[in-house]
């Protein structure tokens, strides 16, 4: 590293890591702070009635919703066990 | 139309206090009857940066409980005949502070007073929700450091979610931010962010920037609002913050370096 790149490294400073922490940081808290009390709930629910038909895990299912412009988009992803055997549907 | 202010910033030492005795200050000496109220239960503060501890006799806690009446309470200042400050119990349990007490006091309060400034406790705990929930403005004062702007942003999710102008579907709260001990030099090094970055990251109305200063720490050593020294640039910042809030439109200084000449070099300043 020249003498030139070291004069340039610290002139750039701490404050723009700060910033990007921050963009990164904020934007998490919000996504997680205006995201609708029943999405918890809904996504229980949804891994029960999906486990009736197939067996999955926990955590094979995730539930987002994200805000893009004026839209929300509700994205639920499943990941199906390799053999997903279907499973005799409860009561039926 | 009374407005009720809250200062609040989430994050501990970044200014409220100073704040709230400055703006409560301002607005009075604008004539406005003004009234400060210390939210901090437990550990009150803003008598001493006002300077009038030694004539608290009965406090807020009193008052919610009926022990005492508002006027007995109420300290009037002395350089201000506009401005009342109402100082919080050093002994009682936060608790105290129950909704409905709060909420009698300040419309007892809202009846004879323009502005009411309520200086808030640091955390999310109850005494800051308090402070917050029957707000119509609230001041987040914010340092140019990272933790301080996160929790910043946490208070504006809570403004905007637990008060009661959200419970009563209401004109939302107007949220102003307040950046304090900004070091333009730091800036300019790239040490410290930029009030630009603060106020994207947040995306709030800017109302005002407060350069660190000396005088900031001599005010409160004297028990005395720093806007009341004429000589301090902080002292100066806040002047422009209460007109600003006000309505008036002031472009905002100190956010540059401030060349020295000689003279102020030697002596200091």
């Amino acid at each position: 590293m020249g003498l030139l790149d070291y004069f340039r490294s610290t002139r750039r400073g701490s404050a723009s890591v700060a910033k990007e922490r921050l963009q990164i940081l904020v934007a998490h808290d919000r996504i997680a702070r205006d995201s609708p009390s029943y999405l918890p709930m809904m996504q229980k629910e949804l891994l029960a009635v999906i486990c009736k038909y197939v067996q999955v895990d926990q955590d094979a299912i995730s539930v987002n919703l994200e805000q893009d412009g004026n839209q929300e988009i509700l994205e639920l992803n499943i990941v199906l066990p390799e053999h997903s055997s279907p499973q005799q549907a409860v009561g039926s | 139309m009374t407005r009720i202010i809250v200062v609040t910033s989430g994050k501990g030492g970044v200014g409220k206090t100073t704040t709230s005795a400055a703006v409560a200050m301002g607005l009075a000496q604008r004539g406005h009857r003004t009234v400060v109220i210390d939210f901090d239960v437990g550990l009150r503060n803003i008598d001493l940066i006002m300077g009038c501890e030694r004539r608290v006799v009965y406090d807020f806690i009193n008052v919610i409980n009926g022990e005492a009446n508002i006027n007995q309470a109420m300290i009037r200042d002395k350089r201000c005949n506009d401005l009342y400050i109402l100082p919080t119990s050093q002994t009682k349990d936060k608790e105290a502070l129950t909704r409905k007490g709060v909420g009698k006091v300040l419309d007892e309060l809202s009846e004879s007073f323009d502005y009411i400034v309520c200086d808030s406790p640091a955390g999310i705990e109850h005494g800051a929700k308090m402070a917050m929930y029957f707000a119509d403005d609230a001041i987040v004062v914010t340092n140019p450091e990272v933790s301080s702007v996160r929790d910043s942003d946490r208070m504006l999710g809570i403004l905007a979610s637990k008060s009661r102008r959200a419970e009563n579907n209401q004109e939302p709260i107007k949220e102003y931010l307040l950046l304090t001990r900004y070091c333009p030099q730091r800036v300019k090094q790239g040490e410290m962010l930029h009030v630009d970055d603060v106020q994207e990251i947040l995306s709030l109305h800017l109302l005002g920037v407060i350069p660190e200063s000396r005088s900031v720490l001599s005010a409160s050593n004297a028990g005395k609002p720093v806007i009341l020294d004429e000589k301090s640039d902080a002292g100066d910042a806040y002047a422009d913050v209460v007109e600003r809030y006000l309505g008036q439109e002031l472009p905002h200084r100190f956010l540059e370096v401030q060349r020295k000449g000689l003279l102020g070099r030697l002596f200091g300043g």
